[in-house]
């Protein structure tokens, strides 16, 4: 018996599941229009190297082939538009020169997938290699240049302490050399790398367009999460306007920021449809997603702490090269920044945070699930961590005396930005509570009398979600460039049809995160209709009339709260109704599943369908001055961002003689604000902390020095298994926040921006013994052996 | 080269190229596209199906060694509106998000429970350690699997165990 409530706060049942556990649920790659063509990429096998001449012959005469297009036919169209691009794009297919292994050289279209990856084969291109940019320190000190015609691989440098105020830095830099100079003081670093990632969604990317000649318009499906700005960079690569480009994203099989970019291959699949004048589809395969689609994090960098020996926290300093890859996509540079918002995460501390984004002949980075977060958290906490170690204070309470005190009132943080509500203390306090820190220890300490290495790791994060108030776009992360709007505001459409049946259309392109439960209840949690006679659309430009998309935990703290709000005025609009037919005042209206009744007098009732049956035939509404229909649409330009945290523990137990960590207990207790759907916030959390986790020590992107892609197949790559992860002990504080009007913060990236960093300073507790101070992620088995071994002597 | 199988207990009978997957057989030829191609090498486990009652990644086999087999699909799995109780786990216990692993999931779990229908923790998720999931984190497909196991027993399963209220 499957199970509903639709109040606001229930754990309802979602409304995707029985399509998608029957198999009857749609993703792009079950697209195909009768006629549909097959694009295959021809690809370099090169880092870095010029390209003397491509033929094309050999394809363009194999069976089934119905085109090959090289760069030449496509340079008109420009460079792949991207929303921050300061130096560098990405040519649609590469011109003169290749620059990062798996660029798309030629693009064959054929009958089949088969055969158009034949045909791809049979491309001849003359290359001439060139020296790689690899190594980021190397990048940063132009040893040599991934693009001649610029002068450094160095793109810019995010600097703050706090952001916007070089005096302020200025003084900063000071207040922490004092600091350093005292008697009483320590200044602890942590030189670490946070590694490169793949995003690795389940589905592989995947577009379908038409092109309908008879009038000039693209019907595209894609496997996106932000088909408005796909629609914008279509519309405006090819001089079109929003009515004759729609995007559809369907299901869409996971997202984790891989999803989040407006990719070249999307307007060549579109360029050859017009030519074509047929469907054409292209499905990556994971080898080639490997290396074309975007990677995320890749940073190295020095953390240090500074503070007196009895655990109180002067300083804290970071500086940091990120690696951008070899071009600048959607966000790319845009990343790092979104770590520097929260780079004094909890903490009143004084705190100068540098980091330089260089190019390398690599695939681009852009966000990967928490987007610049993650790294930020990751230094912070693993320096917070090194310094609790030396100082020998528990780091539990080495945090908690640094926490920005309780606020429910913008408070600007050290680093400069203003948050919106917190309260950290609280919220690591039930952490230690539920996960029985003392006791742990204990057990920690009776495990080590036994001669087993278990450690307890503990972080605190802060986040920075809900983009985005408009001011945000004045920093240059807009969607302006794909000729859409600047700001990241949410919109959502409530519309009661003649039967009752309600229709929710809002801005998102969510990829697993249940937006058609959660906007179902909101809207029903105002209207009082079931959830059941709710459906959500998303993800398509033909319905919605203007959208940003899903990422950066966003959606509910402003769509949702857009849809939140149209449906508050639905049902303000639903009461005047039925006040005019009951012939009673609005302010008496009260509204139910049913329909609405009059405050105090039961009898005094009307169905829904006589509301909705007025509200499309006006002359039922007689003299009212009411309006027919009964919608609203929301735009909401939220006036910040949000700003979740949390606190997480890890309990590891690390095998000395194969070097194996093993997760026994993993607790979090999040503070996402207002929780919607629990059980949906719930699994956010426990895929979150997974993905962490598969960072902390599995998942590593390699290239060897000739910039040659080691780990192009989930061999190479290894994500966690089933086996490789716990139950998970999930908790949370409930912090509203005051700027939007649900009071939800955002959820999906909080578990991978808590996560890694737990479980190495776990790793690094359990090692205590041998002396170890840190260890480079991912913990692999052979890793973590060999520093028990070096540490040994 | 013609194969004839039976797919959810209907003959089907083709023309394929000897190098058509399976999984592009079932997808493109029989329009059957809840079975999912993830990575095409074996690894990720999204194409799983049943052939000859066993669980198999169907982009590791031809079309052609399907000749003369018995498949099935997850659009088998519902009989007469009924959902598996595997299904129905997956709904109760939150065991999907994106969905996309999901139809594979099922599968490797229904062979699962068919051999052992009250098993540990360890043997369920040794059991689905060939299917990779991005969303869920494997704790509540590990706690459907458990729900149907129960289900299958014609024991009450276990209440769920996200926080109630906020």
């Amino acid at each position: 018996m499957v199970t509903t409530t639709s109040a606001l706060g229930g754990s309802v049942r979602r409304r995707e599941d029985p399509a998608l556990i029957q198999g009857k649920g749609t993703y792009t790659d079950d697209v195909t229009p009768h006629g549909t063509a097959y694009v295959a990429f021809a690809r370099s096998p090169y880092a870095h190297a010029k390209i003397n001449s491509i033929d094309t012959s050999a394809a363009a005469a194999a069976d089934g082939v119905v085109a090959v297009y090289t760069n030449a036919d496509v340079a008109h169209l420009g460079d792949l538009l991207a929303q921050v691009k300061i130096v560098k794009g990405r040519p649609l297919l590469a011109g003169g020169e290749v620059n990062h292994v798996g660029e798309a050289v030629a693009m064959v279209v054929a009958e089949n997938s088969y055969k158009a990856r034949d045909a791809a084969d049979l491309i001849e291109v003359d290359y001439e290699p060139m020296k790689a940019v690899i190594d980021l320190k190397e990048a940063a000190s132009d040893v040599a240049l991934v693009h001649d015609e610029l002068e450094s691989n160095v793109i810019l440098a995010w600097e703050a302490g706090p952001w916007g105020d070089e005096e302020g830095i200025a003084a900063t830099k000071q207040t922490i050399a004092d600091a350093k100079d005292r008697d009483d003081t320590v200044s602890v670093s942590v030189e670490a790398v946070n590694q490169r990632l793949m995003p690795v969604a389940i589905e592989p990317r995947s577009v379908v367009a038409e092109w309908q000649a008879g009038y000039g318009r693209f019907v595209i499906h894609s496997s996106s999460q932000v088909p408005h700005a796909l629609m914008g960079a279509v519309k405006t690569t090819f001089g079109l306007d929003a009515t004759h480009v729609q995007v559809i994203a369907p299901e869409v099989g996971g997202g984790f920021g891989v999803k989040l970019n407006v990719y070249a291959d999307e307007i060549l699949v579109c360029f050859a449809a017009q030519q074509l004048d047929r469907p054409v589809k292209w499905t990556e395969t994971r080898r080639e997603s490997s290396g074309s689609s975007i990677h995320g994090r890749g940073w190295v960098g020095t953390a240090t702490i500074t503070g007196t020996r009895d655990g109180e926290i002067l300083g804290y300093e970071l500086d940091a090269i990120a690696d951008m890859g070899a071009y600048e996509q959607n966000f790319t540079v845009a990343i790092p920044f979104l770590g520097l918002f929260v780079g004094s995460g909890q903490y009143n501390v004084p705190t100068h945070w540098k980091v330089t984004c260089v190019f390398t002949n690599k695939m681009t980075t852009d966000a990967c699930r928490g987007a610049g977060r993650p790294e930020a958290a990751y230094y912070l906490e693993r320096a917070i961590d090194a310094y609790a170690r030396e100082i020998g204070v528990d780091p539990i309470d080495v945090r908690k005396r640094a926490f920005v005190e309780k606020f429910d009132e913008a408070t600007v943080s050290p680093i400069g930005f203003a948050m919106d509500t917190g309260d950290y203390a609280t919220n690591l306090d039930k952490l230690v509570e539920v996960a029985d820190y003392e006791g742990l220890k204990a057990e920690r300490d009776a495990a080590r009398a036994e001669g087993r290495y278990v450690g307890i790791g503990v972080a605190s994060y802060c986040e920075v979600c809900g983009f985005a108030p408009t001011a945000l776009s004045e920093l240059g992360f807009s969607w302006s460039t794909y000729g859409l709007p600047a700001g990241f505001y949410g919109t959502g459409l409530v519309r009661v049809n003649p039967d009752t049946s309600v229709t929710v259309i809002t801005g998102t392109g969510p990829s697993g995160q249940g937006h058609q439960t959660t906007w179902a209840q909101l809207v029903s949690d105002r209207l009082g209709i079931p959830v059941e006679k709710i459906r959500v659309i998303h993800g398509d430009t033909g319905e919605a009339p203007m959208g940003v998309g899903t990422f950066g935990s966003r959606s509910v703290a402003v769509d949702g709260s857009a849809t939140y709000d149209a449906a508050e005025r639905v049902a303000t609009k639903a009461k005047d109704i039925a006040a005019h037919l009951l012939e009673a005042s609005a302010d008496d209206i009260e509204l139910s599943a049913e329909g609405a009744s009059v405050a105090g007098s039961p009898d005094s009732s009307i169905e829904w369908g006589e509301i909705a049956a007025a509200a499309y035939l006006p002359h039922r509404l007689g003299e009212s001055e009411i309006e027919g229909g009964l919608e609203s649409h929301v735009i909401f330009d939220p006036p910040n961002a949000t700003w979740p945290f949390g606190s997480h523990l890890a309990m590891v137990e690390v095998d000395p003689d194969t070097g194996n960590v093993e997760i026994l207990r993993y607790f979090t207790v999040d503070d996402c604000g207002i929780q919607v759907n629990p059980m949906i916030v719930a699994g956010q959390v426990q895929g979150g902390v997974t993905h962490g986790i598969g960072q902390a020590l599995l998942e590593d992107v390699v290239y060897d020095e000739d910039g040659n892609l080691l780990t192009s197949s989930l061999l190479d790559y290894p994500i966690p298994t089933a086996e490789d992860v716990p139950f998970y002990e999930i908790s949370s504080t409930v912090t509203p926040t005051n700027i939007n009007s649900i009071g939800a913060k955002g959820i999906g990236e909080a578990g991978t921006i808590g996560a890694a960093q737990t479980v190495v300073n776990a790793v690094v507790d359990a090692l205590e013994p041998f002396g170890v101070k840190h260890v480079d992620m991912p913990l692999r088995p052979k890793r973590v052996w060999a520093a028990i071994q070096e540490a040994r002597g | 080269m013609q194969v004839s199988m039976t797919v959810n207990e209907r003959e089907v009978s083709a023309h394929v190229e000897n190098r058509t997957l399976l999984v592009h057989f079932l997808r493109e030829e029989l329009r059957l596209t809840g079975t999912h191609v993830g990575c095409e090498t074996g690894y990720c486990g999204a194409c799983t199906v049943h052939v000859d009652g066993k669980p198999v990644k169907s982009c590791t086999m031809f079309a052609v060694q399907a000749n003369g087999a018995d498949i099935a699909t997850i659009e088998s799995m519902a009989s007469n509106g009924d959902l598996h109780p595997v299904q129905e786990g997956f709904w109760e216990r939150h065991g999907l998000q994106c969905g996309f692993c999901t139809p594979g999931m099922i599968m490797s779990a229904a062979s699962l429970l068919e051999e052992n229908n009250n098993p540990s923790e360890g043997e369920i998720r040794h059991a689905i350690e060939g299917n990779l999931c991005r969303c869920t984190g494997y704790h509540n497909i590990v706690r459907a699997v458990e729900y149907a196991g129960a289900k299958m027993r014609g024991e009450e399963p276990a209440p769920p165990d996200w926080e109630e209220g906020s």
